[in-house]
């Protein structure tokens, strides 16, 4: 072979390997991308962390629509973890409560979190909550029981087609996490 | 037969290159070797064996799956079974056949004395060899092999025992072995042409291998990245995919097929590249369309990178994504069917006889296209809700990788294994292996097709009694195309070891000197070809 084709295939090689590694740059790049996609368009229903701002809204007592409250939790937490309403019949415009559940089914203190999700995702922004055990890490003694409310109102602005809008909890057992920290 | 004449045609021009030193002796020629023969044999025979390795495991699951209830393993077992079959077959078997078949026919299809980096070559062969033990060692392992899934989908896959970093560094090891080997092939055709062979003059098998080459270095580096975060999500406490430090498992799938869609047509389009170099020998025509071909294999390569949510459907996408994912994905249909089109084109009025290699690539036409409409039929969105984790898409992609990758690869095997040994292998044999594949692989994977229409889901070791009768013919045909295959075995090994005794002539099949280069030089080529280019470049599709 000779040293014109060895310089060529040098050079090409450089070239291939620049994009092997923008690419696996890309690969961790999509996950700021997913973050503020999803953030403009509320794709994956996700819901901010932080309680909305307490706003009076006009009441349509003409329309009605059905929430929908589910309690599950990730993968082996020891917990108890139940909504007391199943569904609510709500007004848009009007404030409600619901009160969930929770019990620490361990001897041990046990740190959790709950994250919520809506569905169908794009209307989770017009969900607010003005008050929720999911803002922050709940810290339940051992056996200790907890009735949690959680305060929302249903912005009137949304669209009409939504009929049914489902409130997901999922409890995460942070313990370990939080004591490594 | 005909094509197989018993004098040798005194094509004896080229014995100049006999001169060159030939292979180390001794065993260690297969370990330290930069012929890219060599290296492209050692990618063969560790295909075929995984191929058998794999195939085992599938053999595991249609056991399990014979009847209803747990029969002869546990669940975990099942799952890692069927993660570890595919991640076999996938990373082990299509892959390293192609990237074999690459080894050997790009240089001698394109008149280059070897590969570009062939020092490299030998490095991406044993780290495959690496990748692929450790992802064996996985199975020996406290809380067994992944489970998961070859999607190794979080948040499930992070449950793995101690065989998840093992699993992940395997990944890592296959990806940069595969890398290499695409760099390498993008080298050798950018800059090993010999003078005349122009890029639309190469043979479209390396044609397809340049795209799917860049597929490669494309998307495993995605891939990478995608395992190294469920291992620092395991390990070091980040949250790309845990939803209690603000991650979303979510975002892990649209990563895994922003790689996953790409690579399925990395394990396609050197399949479409075999039957193109194929069809036409046995037809005895030019290829039909040949530039339509170049740029249909573009076309789907390209699409392939903006259709990946498609797998995804089910996740809850607003109206706008599905509908455009579901649109993007047809697409495809349409540089797909060119190439269907243009296969059966080229056989249309050709003088067609059916050796075993013509009678793979027509049952690839026919039962690819099955699978191809089984994807369009999945593609709508609406319907995908039905047929999403169930035994239909077990079968669509079955369809579009057995019948297609699997058999391309054999029918490659006995195109140009006269080629490679010198020896002819036996026909006879050969197409009963034809035969009993073809049939045994259907009475395998289209049963699956009423199972998920019922609603079986994948990925389970047991099921209800309704699925029974689909399941039993299912895994009958199974262990029918799984003991079919040791024909395959023997007839490799046997004309390896001098075949029929007939002596082949340097272009093997009747006229196939006009379609590509590897048919001028002898039968079997000296250790080092084309050291002084060729000038008899074939200009039968122009």
């Amino acid at each position: 072979m000779n040293d014109d084709v060895d310089s060529k295939n040098a050079k090409l090689v450089r070239r291939l390997v620049i994009i092997v590694v923008a690419m696996f740059g890309f690969g961790f790049a999509l996950v700021p991308i997913y973050d503020v996609l999803c953030d403009i368009t509320g794709l994956n229903g996700k819901v901010g962390s932080s309680a909305a701002k307490e706003t009076v809204y006009p009441i349509d007592k003409s329309r009605e629509m059905t929430v929908e409250f589910m309690t599950s939790l990730n993968e082996t937490t020891p917990m108890v973890f139940r909504s007391e309403t199943a569904k609510l019949k709500v007004h848009p415009g009007e404030y409600y409560r619901v009160n969930f559940y929770a019990e620490n089914a361990t001897d041990k203190t046990m740190i959790a979190q709950a994250i919520p999700s809506i569905s169908p995702g794009l209307a989770a922004e017009f969900f607010k909550k003005t008050e929720c055990f999911c803002f922050t890490e709940q810290t339940f003694k051992p056996r200790e029981s907890k009735t949690m409310p959680v305060r929302f109102v249903i912005d009137p602005k949304l669209p009409p087609e939504y009929k049914t809008i489902t409130l997901a909890y999922t409890f995460f057992d942070k313990t370990e996490k939080t004591h490594k920290n | 037969m005909s094509a197989v004449v018993a004098e040798h045609d005194g094509h004896h021009d080229h014995s100049h290159d006999d001169h060159d030193h030939g292979p180390a002796k001794g065993w260690l020629r297969w370990i330290i070797t930069t012929n890219h023969k060599d290296i492209g044999t050692l990618y063969l025979v560790f295909a075929l064996a995984m191929f058998f390795v794999g195939g085992t495991m599938a053999l595991v699951i249609r056991a399990e799956l014979f009847e209803p209830g747990l029969q002869f393993v546990e669940p975990q077992f099942f799952n890692s079974m069927t993660t570890m079959h595919a991640l076999v077959m996938v990373f082990g078997a299509v892959m390293p056949g192609f990237v074999g078949l690459a080894n050997w026919m790009v240089p001698m299809m394109i008149g280059a004395p070897d590969m570009a980096l062939p020092r490299m070559n030998n490095m991406s062969f044993w780290l495959l060899v690496a990748g692929v033990l450790l992802l064996a060692s996985t199975l020996f392992m406290e809380g067994g092999a992944p489970a998961s899934g070859w999607t190794l989908y979080p948040p499930l896959v992070l449950q793995t025992g101690k065989a998840l970093p093992f699993a992940v560094f395997s990944v890592h090891l296959l990806g940069v072995s595969s890398i290499m080997g695409a760099i390498n092939i993008i080298a050798t055709i950018f800059n090993m042409r010999a003078p005349g062979m122009t890029l639309m003059k190469m043979p479209l098998f390396v044609w397809t291998w340049l795209i799917t080459a860049f597929l490669l270095i494309a998307v495993m580096p995605v891939f990478a990245g995608a395992v190294t975060m469920l291992l620092t999500d395991r390990f070091f406490d980040t949250s790309f995919f845990n939803a209690a430090g603000g991650g979303d498992p979510v975002l892990y799938q649209h990563i895994f097929w922003f790689f996953g869609h790409p690579e399925v047509y990395i394990m396609i389009l050197p399949t479409f590249g075999v039957a193109s170099t194929i069809i036409p020998t046995f037809a005895r025509k030019p290829l039909f369309g040949y530039s339509s071909m170049v740029y249909a294999t573009a076309g789907i390569a390209f699409l392939s990178f903006i259709v990946w949510a498609h797998h995804m459907f089910t996740v809850g996408m607003p109206m706008a994504g599905e509908l455009y994912f579901m649109y993007a994905t047809m697409l495809i249909a349409i540089p797909t069917a060119v190439k269907i089109f243009n296969w059966t084109a080229t056989m249309w009025k050709g003088s067609m006889t059916f050796e075993t290699p013509m009678l793979f690539s027509i049952a690839f036409v026919a039962l690819f296209t099955i699978g191809g409409f089984t994807g369009l039929m999945m593609a709508i969105a609406p319907s995908d809700f039905q047929y999403h984790d169930t035994y239909f898409i077990v079968a669509h992609f079955h369809y579009t990788l057995v019948p297609a990758s699997i058999f391309m690869l054999m029918a490659a095997g006995y195109y140009w294994l006269p080629k490679w040994t010198g020896h002819m292998y036996n026909e006879k044999i050969g197409q009963l292996h034809f035969w009993l594949s073809a049939v045994s692989v259907n009475i395998l994977f289209f049963p699956q097709h009423f199972l998920g229409l019922a609603g079986m889901p994948r990925r389970i070791p047991d099921y209800a009694v309704q699925f029974a009768d689909w399941n039993m013919i299912s895994s009958i045909g199974g262990f029918m195309f799984g003991f079919s295959q040791l024909l395959f075995l023997y007839i490799v090994v046997n004309t390896i070891k001098g075949g029929t005794g007939e002596k082949v002539t340097d272009e093997v099949w009747e006229d196939a000197h006009k379609h590509s280069l590897e048919w001028t030089l002898p039968s079997p080529p000296p250790y080092h070809s084309f050291t002084t280019p060729p000038t008899n470049i074939p200009t039968e599709h122009f």
